[in-house]
Order: structure tokens, then sequence, then C-alpha cells
């Protein structure tokens, strides 16, 4: 990735001259992408703003000639990925990540709930497999459950997993990000994975038919 | 033997490390007895692809 901590402030500073190819829709199109995705893992409205407008503003006045709108796109995806990833480090550092919590402590209660006393399945909660899976992606209606099941995670669990299977970060950068340990993070990635997956369950593929 | 519970989590660590050798038996024989966490193994790989198409969704340069 191209991006390097020296850009924010020759940003601020320079007119935004876009290319040619880069009309006003268009950069509406991906601003709009960009605060979904930003939005979804620092899970706050401002620095989620702030994080795109940077990455947008350094890319627009880089100088850079894009080779066409998905060069741009790419590009500046990848600066507001450091961007995200930059704020979850501070933030870190003055509020540590906690492994525990309320909210995470009713997702385990709900995870044990699964299971009988000896931690072998409890016979009305055992997966079921699934028929067609592939189909449910090809399923408009399955991306809005996934996206509340997402909004619905408590907002650490949230960061670290996103910070994993979003930000494609390997597990060890994940756990320095966040500033917790190791097992602390396979805590937290494992929590997050039962949510979504008993979310999706039950939201999803035992819900039966949509009624439209 | 690992118990359901175990190995859920062991499943999970699979994705974000390199699982030891006994780690990698001791789950590999659980999940050739036990169907419901077969499933659950299902369910893990139906949410990578899941992450893996909504952030290509969003991130997907080719979408106009």
């Amino acid at each position: 990735m191209s991006y390097h901590g020296g850009i924010d402030a020759r940003a601020t500073e320079a007119a935004i001259v876009p290319p040619a190819s880069i009309d006003n829709a268009f950069v509406e199109q991906v601003r709009h992408d960009m605060l979904a995705f930003a939005q979804l893992q620092l899970r706050d409205a401002a620095l989620a703003e702030d994080a795109v407008q940077d990455a947008l503003t350094a890319a627009l006045t880089s100088g850079k000639d894009f080779a066409g709108r998905s060069a741009l796109k790419t590009w500046v995806f990848g600066i507001l990925r450091h961007k995200i990833v930059d704020l979850i480090r501070q933030q870190s550092r003055t509020t540590p990540v906690s492994a525990f919590g309320g909210d995470e402590d009713s997702l385990d209660q709900a995870f044990d709930a699964l299971f009988k006393e000896n931690a072998h399945w409890q016979p009305a909660h055992r997966p079921a497999a699934l028929g067609d899976p592939e189909s449910s992606l090809r399923d408009k209606h399955f991306w809005a459950v996934f996206d509340a099941c997402l909004t619905h995670l408590p907002k650490n669990t949230a960061r670290v997993f996103m910070m994993r299977e979003f930000l494609e970060l390997d597990t060890g950068e994940v756990c320095s990000a966040a500033g917790i340990s190791t097992s602390n993070c396979h805590v937290i990635l494992h929590r997050a994975r039962s949510a979504l997956r008993g979310c999706l369950e039950k939201s999803w593929f035992l819900a039966g038919e949509r009624p439209c | 033997m690992l118990s359901c519970k175990d190995a859920t989590r062991r499943m999970s660590e699979a994705e974000d490390r390199e699982l030891g050798l006994g780690e990698r038996l001791e789950l590999g024989m659980h999940l050739a007895l036990c169907k419901g966490c077969r499933n659950y193994q299902q369910h893990l790989q139906v949410l990578r692809d899941a992450c893996r198409g909504y952030r290509e969704e969003l991130t997907n340069p080719e979408k106009e």
C-alpha cells in the first residue's frame, strides 16, 4: 500500500483539484461506500466522517495520476484502512479494549446456553447443515440480515473482528492495534464468530421464507 | 476427546493461527465423529464467505 503518514499535512494545505475523470457523482458514490465501511468498524459517526474525509482529500490532492476510477477507489480504500487502524490504535491507548463487559457477558451466556453440562451440544441447539448457503449470498435480503447482525455486535468485539475480517490484518496486528494479548484476541474473535453465526442462524437460516 | 465447546473454539483459532499437529489431530478426530461440529464448521465457512462478499461489495473498484 502506498499510504504514508506525511500525506495528511500536504493534503489539508493543497487545493482540491481532482483528475478530470473523477466527477462529483463518482466521488459521492465512493464516499458513501467508504462511510459505510468506516462506520461499521469505528462505531462512531464523527470519527468515521473524519477518516473518510482525510482519505478522500489525500487521494484527490495527491497529484497522483490515477489510471481510472477503479484505481482511485482501490487507492483511497487503502488509505482508509490505514486510517481506521490508526484511529483504533490511538483509542486503545487511552481506552484499552476490554475482552469482558456487560454486552460481552450476555453473548457468552447465550453461547454457553447452546451446550449441556458436559460441554456437548444441547440437541435443540445442535447446528444443522445448511442446504444451499451460496444462494443466500446472492439474496439481497440476506445482506440486510447480515448487516443487522454485524451492527448488533458490541463495539469492542466488532472492532477486533472487523480488523481481522474486513481490514484483513493478521492476528498479531489486530492484537497489537487493540492493545490486547493474543489469548484475549482469540477469545474475542471466537465470541464474534459465535455471535454472528448464531444471529445468522436465528434470523436467516432458520427463519424460513420471507413474507415478501 | 475434545468437547463440542472446545472444538468450536479451536475451529475459530484455526482461522487466526496455525494449529499444532496434536491440536489438528484432536480436532479432526472430533469432527469425524460429531455432525453438529461439522455443521458448525460449515457455518463458519459461510460466515467467512459472507464477510468476504460484504467487504468486496463495498470496496469493489468496478462498481459504478
